[in-house]
């Protein structure tokens, strides 16, 4: 039962982080049509500041400075790079940003080096939060869901609320119509870009401490969020909200659970061997299994419900 | 090997009144290229006859059938591929478990026709993951691409037994009695079954493109609605795509297997897909013999680039966001553009402008190079001590002076930049529109 | 010249009709783009569809063509039902169509762009073993259209490069190369000059020789000239179908156009 609830706990914050990264990723594709295959890269930039300033300052400043530090670099690359390649098409806009993750990701490398960096939990959050049981839930597990909660919130806020989001909303949709009234909507479309570059900065700040921060990290977390757009539904963000949920949660629990199809068929009284047919992928247990849950639900929903979780029909 | 688009191969109608004789235009300039073609990969390896000149060359040619085969997804048929890696990894494998079966005496087959069981293996691997992917087309087929070669590069940790792990699987390639005195044993043997397989995937390539399915893969390409209102399933064209293009990749896959004796679970990676898909881009879409050249620079890149500069992947990083920008067709599109305007005769005032732009570059060149490797060797290198060799001058990184000097190398080198290029774009621009006038005078 | 009728909508002889629409529905989320429109066309006939701005004649084009799907009601070519074929295999089923907006295939030359449209006609499909250069008849008759579209000296030329009058009749030769025997136009002379319009409805006339012609049309010289019956589209209804003399005369008609004060404009 706490294993339960634990798991869930940690497979909501996760999914969370998952959600602030495949929203900024959703929204720049919606209003531009670019998918920004540095995405997960600024997520990995985010870390690496934030840890650089927590080295330097500490970890509270980090938290404001890094996001900015990362939105900055995103618009100035929207406004000098990505804008130039619109003209090419929709395939020259993501060869650009994977262009532009290949040169981030080897400059990391280079400031960094290639081996995982301390970046470390501050002191202040550095324990449990609760205690069910024996099972502890970290309290920075806690500050995590606070701040992704808090950031979508704002997030939201801003979209209804103001001015300027009301210009984005529009824009999302109808940008020539936007711009003939008055806006300036390439200087949206930079804030935008910036704005969504500034989110997975913020994931990357509270989320590379508590998951290790390498080189490798823009790689894995980048082709899940990927997995996680398409599986919500291009362009939905409600999509990706129960889709980053969904796999986050499952990855939690199957990278816990060490069942495997001998276990299963062990209960019934089968004993399979190795030289039964197939025992390479028998004797699989769930926690092995577990990195390619999210690719396993793509290939599902993609012959099931090629228009994802909750896509609209067309594509 | 020329424009996909508009150069005219085919014969002319026949002359009206009743006249038999036909008249097929040979062009001579695609000809003479195929035979170049021919000739340099007979006769390279007996001009370079070095080792590290042989493996090069091996490696080239099998890249060059990866490349072309990538090329028919993404040049040809508009599909961004991030997995094409599982294709000719998952064909090495395979080819490489036939040879160990070889071995083992349980399969025969002779060792140059094991790249041909890499190839069905690629085009099975096509039907039953080309479902897939091409249920999607356009940006989320790239992503579904990047998810399904994830899929398969984790399942590799899982599987030991095909997979072998982290160290992969070795094999022999000298198995059985020699034929005419071929082991297989000798780089060189090697090279010339892989010259031999890459001239026969090339032609067979190049002939796909003047197929109809080639060229319906074309239209899809620009016009996926358009050509579902002529009758086509695009779905169904782009399927049948992925299953060919597999077909090849798996057969260099085969190739690569052979000549290395080893596959790993890096050979299925997304890093590798990755490198795939930027030299076929470096190397240029849209022409046929882009990739080729794609395929050129990559083997360079890694066996010599790499050699030179501990920071290569960064450059070819820069080298591919300039050309992304600056340069969407790929260096085949610079040479096509260039023999154009000199085949309009307008090449001699461009001279001044090319000059410029080089000498430009060049301090930003140098500049840009000093301030990466510096900080390379400070931060990586540091332990031998903080003095490199930079462009023949012995430079103390830890010293402030170096990096202002590099920093200063740097702003000139962008400001020369800066008027060289608006000045190389005033003539370029009037030289294309003067072509473009004579093409419609010619026309009209 | 085609059958003449005494202004009255055909009553549906199954074999007659080459295109049928049975109260064909569209909705859009809530907004109900077409609201019930009926129509006969027999075979052969020259028909066009006017109406207002915003009255549903593409929406109606795109239901035809299976570019979306109906809400409710049936469409029948040559008598079978062919809701929900997807747009490739109602092409196949003999029904071709044009795009408001040019839509070609711009980086392949004029004659490829002819020639891909009918390889699938011609039975090559998904052939990867022929070599394009020998297939006599999929050459012939692409050059054939070629002349009939007056594009020969634009033999090779990149789609994509041709003035805007020239991407419109290549787009209407793309639309009959395949020799389909529907054949739905969507507003053809879009933006052209009053001769380019001339020109246009020229090659439409020989290019839709004994077969049934579907156009939707603004410029209404290009309509009276060349249509046998039209139907008014208004408000996603077809109000009348007629030939054109009467629809001249028709009261709504000339309502839907002219609002109500529609006698004193007429006056």
């Amino acid at each position: 039962m706490e294993f339960f609830l634990i798991s869930l706990l940690n497979g909501v914050s996760y999914g969370l982080l998952l959600f602030m990264l495949s929203s900024g990723l959703t929204l720049i594709f919606s209003m531009m049509g670019v998918l920004n295959f540095a995405h997960a890269t600024f997520y990995m930039l985010g870390a690496y500041i934030a840890y650089q300033i927590s080295v330097w300052v500490g970890y509270w400043p980090a938290l404001f400075i890094a996001p900015i530090v990362v939105g900055l670099g995103g618009a100035l690359f929207e406004r000098y790079s990505l804008r130039r390649v619109h003209k090419f098409g929709h395939v020259p806009e993501l060869l650009v940003t994977f262009g532009l993750s290949y040169c981030i990701s080897e400059f990391v490398q280079l400031i960094w080096g290639r081996a995982p960096v301390d970046y470390r939990i501050p002191a202040l959050l550095d324990g449990p939060l609760f205690t069910i049981y024996t099972t502890t839930f970290p309290a920075y597990r806690g500050f995590m869901m606070l701040v992704a909660v808090l950031m979508l919130v704002a997030v939201y806020l801003l979209f209804t609320k103001t001015r300027i989001g009301l210009v984005i909303q529009g824009a999302l949709s109808h940008p020539d119509m936007v711009e003939a009234l008055g806006h300036n909507v390439p200087r949206v479309f930079m804030m935008v870009f910036g704005g969504g570059c500034a989110l997975a900065g913020l994931a990357g700040v509270i989320g590379g401490n508590a998951f290790v921060t390498e080189p490798g990290m823009a790689l894995t977390v980048g082709s899940i969020i990927f997995v996680v757009v398409v599986v919500g539904g291009m362009g939905s963000l409600a999509g990706a909200f129960v889709a980053s949920l969904l796999i986050g949660i499952v990855q939690t629990f199957a990278v816990a659970l060490d069942n495997s199809f001998v276990t299963l068929f062990s209960r019934f009284g089968w004993t399979i061997t190795p030289d039964t047919i197939g025992y390479p992928f028998l004797k699989l247990t769930i926690s092995q299994v577990a990195p390619i849950m999210p690719y396993l639900l793509l290939v599902l929903i993609l012959i099931f419900r090629p228009r994802g979780l909750m896509g609209k029909r067309d594509d | 090997m020329t424009d996909l688009a508009a150069q005219r191969t085919d014969a002319p109608a026949d002359r009206p009144r009743g006249r038999t004789l036909k008249f097929v235009p040979i062009n001579v300039g695609q000809s003479a290229l195929w035979i170049f073609f021919v000739l340099a990969m007979v006769i390279a390896p007996l001009i370079f006859k070095s080792s590290l000149s042989l493996t090069i060359l091996s490696q080239i040619g099998t890249l060059i059938i990866v490349c072309l085969s990538y090329n028919m997804l993404l040049g040809q048929s508009g599909m961004l591929s991030f997995g094409h890696a599982v294709y000719v990894g998952l064909g090495a494998f395979i080819s490489i478990h036939v040879m160990n079966a070889i071995t083992a005496g349980s399969f025969h087959l002779p060792v140059s026709l094991v790249p041909l069981i890499g190839g069905l293996a690629g085009a099975f691997f096509g039907v039953l993951f080309g479902y897939v992917t091409t249920k999607k087309s356009g940006t989320t087929f790239a992503m579904i691409t990047l998810g399904i070669g994830e899929l398969v590069a984790a399942s590799s940790l899982m599987l030991p037994e095909f997979f072998g792990g982290e160290a992969g699987i070795t094999t022999n390639r000298v198995i059985g009695e020699p034929v005419v005195g071929i082991t297989f044993g000798p780089q060189i043997q090697v090279y010339y079954l892989i010259a031999i397989w890459c001239l026969v995937c090339t032609a067979l390539m190049y002939a796909f493109t003047k197929t109809p399915l080639g060229r319906m893969a074309n239209a899809v390409r620009d016009n996926p609605e358009r050509a579902e209102f002529v009758g086509y399933n695009t779905q169904r064209v782009r399927y049948l795509v992925v299953i060919i293009a597999g077909f090849f990749a798996g057969i260099a896959g085969g190739l690569g297997a052979i000549n290395f004796e080893i596959v790993s679970s890096e050979n299925v990676s997304t890093v590798r897909s990755g490198a795939y898909l930027l030299f076929t881009f470096l190397g240029g879409v849209g022409f046929f013999f882009g990739p080729i050249i794609g395929a050129v620079i990559f083997v360079l890149s890694f066996v010599m680039l790499s050699e030179i500069t501990k920071a290569w992947l960064l450059y070819l990083g820069i080298f591919f966001l300039l050309m992304v920008m600056y340069a969407p067709g790929g260096i085949a599109s610079l040479i096509m553009m260039n023999l154009r305007v000199a085949q309009f005769g307008k090449f001699r005032r461009m001279a001044v402008p090319y000059l410029l732009v080089i000498a430009a570059a060049l301090p930003l060149f140098v500049g840009v190079v000093s301030l990466i490797e510096m900080l390379y060797h400070l931060q990586l290198e540091s332990a031998g001590g903080t003095e490199m060799r930079l462009f023949g001058v012995t430079v103390d990184t830890a010293s402030v002076t170096a990096w202002i000097v590099a920093a200063l190398i740097t702003a000139a080198g962008t400001a020369s930049m800066f008027f060289a290029s608006r000045r190389f774009k005033r003539a370029w621009g009037s030289a294309q529109s003067e072509i473009q006038e004579q093409i419609e005078r010619s026309l009209a | 010249m085609t059958q003449r009728d005494q202004g009255t909508v055909h009553a549906s002889r199954t074999g007659e009709c080459a295109i049928e629409l049975r109260d064909v529905r569209k909705s859009f989320g809530k907004s109900e783009i077409i609201r019930g429109a009926t129509l006969a066309i027999p075979a052969g006939e020259r028909h066009a569809v006017i109406g207002p701005n915003g009255a549903g004649k593409s929406t109606l084009f795109n239901l035809i063509s299976g570019r979306f799907g109906v809400t409710s009601g049936d469409i029948l070519l040559d008598g079978r039902s062919i809701l929900g074929l997807a747009p490739f295999e109602i092409n196949r089923c003999g029904l071709s169509r044009s795009f408001q907006i040019t839509n070609i295939f711009p980086r392949l030359s004029v004659f490829e762009n002819l020639r891909c449209a009918v390889l699938w006609s011609l039975g090559y499909k998904y052939s990867f073993w022929h070599s394009l250069a020998r297939l006599r008849d999929a050459r012939l008759r692409a050059e054939e259209v070629l002349e009939l579209i007056g594009l020969r000296r634009r033999h090779d030329v990149a789609a994509g490069m041709l003035t805007y009058a020239e991407q419109r009749a290549l787009e209407i030769g793309i639309t009959v190369a395949g020799g389909a025997s529907v054949i739905l136009l969507d507003e053809p002379t879009a933006g052209m000059s009053r001769s380019e319009s001339d020109h246009a409805v020229e090659l439409i006339r020989r290019v839709t020789v004994g077969k049934t012609l579907i156009m939707v049309e603004h410029d209404m010289s290009v309509v009276f000239g060349l249509a046998d019956r039209i139907s008014v589209l208004v408000y996603g209804e077809v109000v009348a179908t007629d030939i054109p003399a009467a629809i001249r005369t028709n009261r709504k008609v000339q309502e839907a156009y002219l609002g109500s004060h529609a006698e004193e404009a007429h006056a």
